[in-house]
């Protein structure tokens, strides 16, 4: 029964990827879910599962590829009796569909925001224009094939037609090129409303951008016009990877459609570090992985997610819905040499300490050789991110869409307090949880936040309901 | 007189964010405007009082001895009326004294205006040192170090050198103001506005002038018909237009001038008491120390910018005449307001629509956005109403019925895209035109809007009427 194996949806954002090398040859034996091709996206390097058992009978890619989803990889003649094997023989097969989109990337700091439209440059696009006239458009982008470029429209038939100097001041303040503006008013005149509603539709996910009134089909970010640096001093310029290419995306999409706020606060881990030190010296003596404090704070973040189930959610606009989550899956940020990765933790609630403490350990390995699967990265239904290693007070993480929530952690800091009568020195972890305030509470994220803390303070509780 | 205050220290040197050089309407009001944003400025003009060639020797002087001629010529129209007056008695040193009180109170405003604002004047000439300072010369402070600057220099007279003779007959527009005299003969070398309106002043006041224009028509750039009913009423207060006519030369006799030209005009020489000549105006950028900084100027010699008035000197902004055409005071004070702003950090670019020009002669002639003239040039196609002011009750009551009020739209869509007014008060009319092209309106918008009766405002909305047909107060029967 041949099987013609086609690449799999990898996933709403992934359209496909380049060959990295082919695990399997003609006349090669290969069992169901043993990796056949190496396919690398903007998101990862991730191993392409066979769908069956069988038998390899043609190898339609090569190395260097560049393949999209739905194009063949392989013909398997499935093994007789594979549960797996499809009814009809030669029906393309693909992997089950992604039950969950996409957010596979994230960062979580705040990225230095870009003034919306500074002055032009000092160079002097040529000679002054001694008659009035509008100003140069920015260039459009030419569109792009590559993955994740984002595509920038023509220029709607209609559009660019004549606005208030006002609306021409609104335009330059929101980086809006007029030219791309479809006006609503008599010969098409540009309004305000028109420019404010172009800029909203910009940000919107593309899924909102049908329909938005002057802007027909997706636009993108107007390209703002940069200085020329040279002339202050040698510059080079660096091809982005398709992982800040994605993070771009991202970052920009969670930073503009989620009010953010985010609440800190303090956990005294004075009691946590002690008896985290006193399992570690037995661990690391039976040769096994450190607990390290991300454990006991992802544990605890479970007891609190339990505990105010809106955190544990999605945001369903359209639908007027709020969507719950009976699982607890926990993505972690880690920094990788090619950028940030999130990798997720599945099913915390259910796991012991050590075993986490394992995955984790596992997890950020393959993370930072690229070498973890897009599932992987997918499904996390909350995040933590652990700058505290590296430095820093504190921090605002942005929120990996479409979670509601996320955790930051910054240093540790030593504090002198009184306890009784006593001058003590107590360890405080800082806590600083961005959450998405359209769903969550400004009272209720200070519980959640002081609910991780109390867990933190007295590790039995952990014991208790981790 | 008020003085501005002086520094006490001489030849100390200053530290700003801000140095403005040259205070006129460009400058002055950049320094405003930048003030008005909290930042240290400093004014620095050769003038002891701000206002520049506008408010010293350009639109103010002119527009206060024109408004006087206009007088003389309104009181010998009332005979038709039948209300007669003798013949005017001119005090011309009175005049001249008027019009020096006007200037004088206006640059004394500004002078108070910069006090208010804290700005720190200076009375000196400037010459740019590096990109970061320009040395004052003759003035209480040596040197201004800034962290930008707002070149506003202006323009001066152009004067052929072919024709440039030591005579104080021969005059430019800053020296014909001054009204040394009233000419018998006077000789107008150049029929642009400020040709034309020194002209209508010296005509008003009793000289027999010639007008010698190099080009087929009077004000080069307006549209012909919008030019029309100033050349008839002309033809009436001047002796004679020569059109493609060039002046050759100029020399001083015991008797005046002896002024030969050639042209379509004829080939003469004849003798004037005294010449205007108002050929044109040059950029002020010589002697400035534009080569110690990046700066640079285009073909034209005006300093080159970009849309933020910034020149390619990243620290310096240039405005008003010596930033290009059209060299007017108004076109000068919106690049201050943009300049000052992009220093300020805010988005800002100089994007007009739509400058407005005046000529301030009788009747008044100004226009904006498209002219006729050039929609034909881009082959461009333009739907045009014209009402005449035969139809305007307003016009009738002040028995000035030889204007007339025309509108350029975009055929496809009625969109205003130019204006133009000749009449009595059209200067002031013609904001209206300006309004509509900035803000985007058609035809249909501007005869919607009611305008007030019986004012001359009418004929903007009457024109509008006329692009679909008819307008009230005319009957265009619709063509077969
Ligand atoms: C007779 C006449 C009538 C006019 N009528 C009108 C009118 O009706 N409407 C209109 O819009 N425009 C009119 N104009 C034009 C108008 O005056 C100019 O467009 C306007 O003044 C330009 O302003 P600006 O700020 O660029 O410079 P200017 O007004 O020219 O001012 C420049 C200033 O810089 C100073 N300066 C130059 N170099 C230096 C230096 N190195 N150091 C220090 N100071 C320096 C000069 O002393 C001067 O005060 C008229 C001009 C003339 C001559």
């Amino acid at each position: 029964m041949a099987i013609k194996f086609q690449l799999p949806d990898l996933g709403e954002d992934t359209e496909g990827g380049t060959v990295v090398k082919v695990l399997v040859a003609v006349g090669d034996a290969v069992e169901k879910d043993q990796s056949v091709i190496e396919l690398e996206t903007d998101k990862a390097l991730l191993e392409v599962p066979s769908p069956a058992s069988g038998k390899i009978t043609g190898v339609h890619v090569a190395e260097g590829d560049e393949i999209r989803v739905d194009e063949l990889i392989l013909t398997i003649d499935a093994a007789v009796g594979s549960d797996d094997a499809p009814a009809e023989p030669a029906v393309p097969v693909k992997a089950p569909p992604n039950v969950e989109p996409k957010t596979v990337i994230q960062a979580p700091a705040k990225p230095e925001p870009r003034p919306v439209a500074e002055t032009p440059p000092a160079s002097v696009p040529g000679p002054p224009q001694p008659e009035p006239s509008k100003p140069e458009p920015p260039q459009p982008v030419a569109p792009s094939a590559e993955v994740g470029a984002v595509p920038v429209a023509a220029k709607p038939a209609g559009a660019g037609g004549p606005a208030s100097p006002s609306t021409r001041k609104l335009a330059r303040e929101l980086g809006v090129d007029l030219e791309q503006v479809l006006g609503s008013g008599s010969a098409g005149r540009i309004s305000k409303d028109d420019v404010m509603a172009f800029a909203k539709s910009r940000l919107a996910p593309d899924s909102d951008r049908e329909g938005a009134p002057g802007a027909p089909g997706p636009v993108a970010v107007t390209p703002i016009e940069l200085p020329d640096f040279s002339k202050h001093g040698p510059i080079e310029r660096v091809k982005l990877n398709g992982i800040r290419k994605k993070t771009i995306e991202s970052m920009t999409r969670s930073w503009t459609t989620i009010p953010h706020v985010t609440q800190f606060d303090e956990a005294d881990t004075t009691d946590l570090e002690a008896l985290r030190r006193r399992r570690n010296e037995q661990l690391l003596a039976g040769g096994k992985a450190k607990l390290t404090a991300t454990v006991f704070v992802i544990k605890a973040c479970v007891s609190a997610l339990k505990a105010f189930p809106q955190f544990n959610s999605s945001l369903d606009v359209a639908a007027g819905e709020m969507i719950r989550k009976d699982y607890f899956n926990i993505g972690m940020a880690v920094d990788t040499e090619h950028g940030l990765l999130v990798p997720v933790l599945k099913d915390v609630d259910k796991k012991s300490l050590l075993q986490l403490s394992d995955e984790i350990k596992d997890l950020s390995e393959r993370a930072r050789r690229r070498k973890v699967s897009l599932d992987d990265l997918r499904g996390a239904t909350f995040t933590v991110t652990n700058l505290g290693g590296l430095g820093g007070t504190a921090f605002t993480p942005i929120i990996n869409h479409p979670e509601v929530a996320i955790l930051g952690l910054a240093r540790s800091q030593k504090r002198v307090s009184m306890t009784g009568e006593r001058l003590e020195s107590r360890l405080m972890l800082p806590l600083c949880l961005s959450y998405d305030h359209r769903l969550i509470d400004g009272s209720d994220a200070v519980r959640f936040t002081r609910k991780i803390a109390e867990m933190l303070e007295d590790p039995g509780l952990l014991l208790l309901e981790g | 007189m008020t003085q501005l205050p002086e520094s006490s220290q001489s030849h100390k040197s200053l530290k700003v964010q801000v140095c403005v050089i040259g205070a006129g309407p460009g400058g002055y009001a950049a320094a405003f405007h930048a003030a008005d944003r909290g930042l240290k400025v400093a004014l620095i003009d050769a003038e002891s009082k701000p206002g520049g060639v506008c408010l010293h020797r350009g639109c103010i002087p002119s527009k206060a001895l024109l408004h006087a001629a206009s007088l003389i010529e309104e009181s010998e129209l009332a005979a038709n009326w039948g209300i007669h007056f003798e013949r005017p008695r001119v005090d011309l040193d009175r005049l001249r004294e008027w019009k020096g009180e006007v200037v004088e109170r206006m640059v004394s405003g500004l002078a108070g205006l910069c006090r208010a604002r804290g700005i720190e004047y200076i009375q000196g000439t400037a010459v740019f040192v590096d990109s970061e300072r320009v040395a004052v010369e003759d003035a209480s402070v040596a040197m201004v170090q800034f962290e930008h600057a707002i070149l506003a220099t202006g323009s001066s007279p152009a004067i052929p050198a072919a024709l440039r003779i030591d005579s104080p007959r021969l005059m430019d527009s800053t020296a014909a103001l001054e009204l040394p005299d009233v000419p018998e003969k006077l000789l107008v070398i150049g029929g642009g506005y400020i040709g034309l309106e020194l002209a209508t002043v010296y005509a008003a006041l009793g000289s027999a002038i010639t007008v010698v224009e190099m080009t087929d028509g009077l004000l080069p750039g307006a549209d012909r018909d919008l030019v029309r009913p100033l050349a008839a009423r002309l033809k009436k207060s001047i002796s004679s237009i020569l059109l493609e006519t060039a002046v050759t030369s100029i020399s001083e006799t015991k008797d005046g001038l002896e002024v030969t030209w050639e042209g379509k005009g004829g080939n003469a020489t004849q003798t004037f008491d005294r010449a205007l000549i108002s050929v044109g105006r040059r950029p002020n950028t010589s002697g400035l120390g534009i080569e110690n900084t990046a700066a640079t100027l285009d073909e034209n010699g005006f300093v080159r910018v970009n849309p933020a008035r910034r020149t390619e000197d990243p620290r310096i902004y240039a405005i008003g005449d010596v930033a290009g055409q059209p060299m007017l005071a108004h076109k000068a004070t919106a690049e201050a307001k943009v300049a000052a702003a992009a220093i300020a950090g805010e988005p800002a670019a100089f994007d007009p629509a739509a400058i407005p020009a005046v000529v301030f002669t009788d009747p008044e002639i100004a226009w904006t956005g498209l002219t006729e003239t050039e929609a034909k040039e881009q082959g461009r196609k333009v739907k045009v109403a014209r009402f005449p002011w035969g139809a305007s009750g307003r016009a009738v009551t002040l028995d000035r019925t030889d204007g007339m009020t025309k509108l350029i739209t975009d055929p496809a869509n009625g969109l205003v895209l130019g204006v133009g007014i000749v009449g009595p008060g059209a200067g002031d009319l013609i904001a209206e035109g300006v309004l509509a092209i900035e803000m985007g309106a058609v035809a249909e918008d501007l005869a919607a809007v009611i305008h007030p009766h019986p004012t001359l405002s009418e004929t903007v909305m009457e024109s509008a009427e006329l692009i679909f047909g008819s307008a009230t107060h005319m009957h265009r029967p619709a063509k077969k």
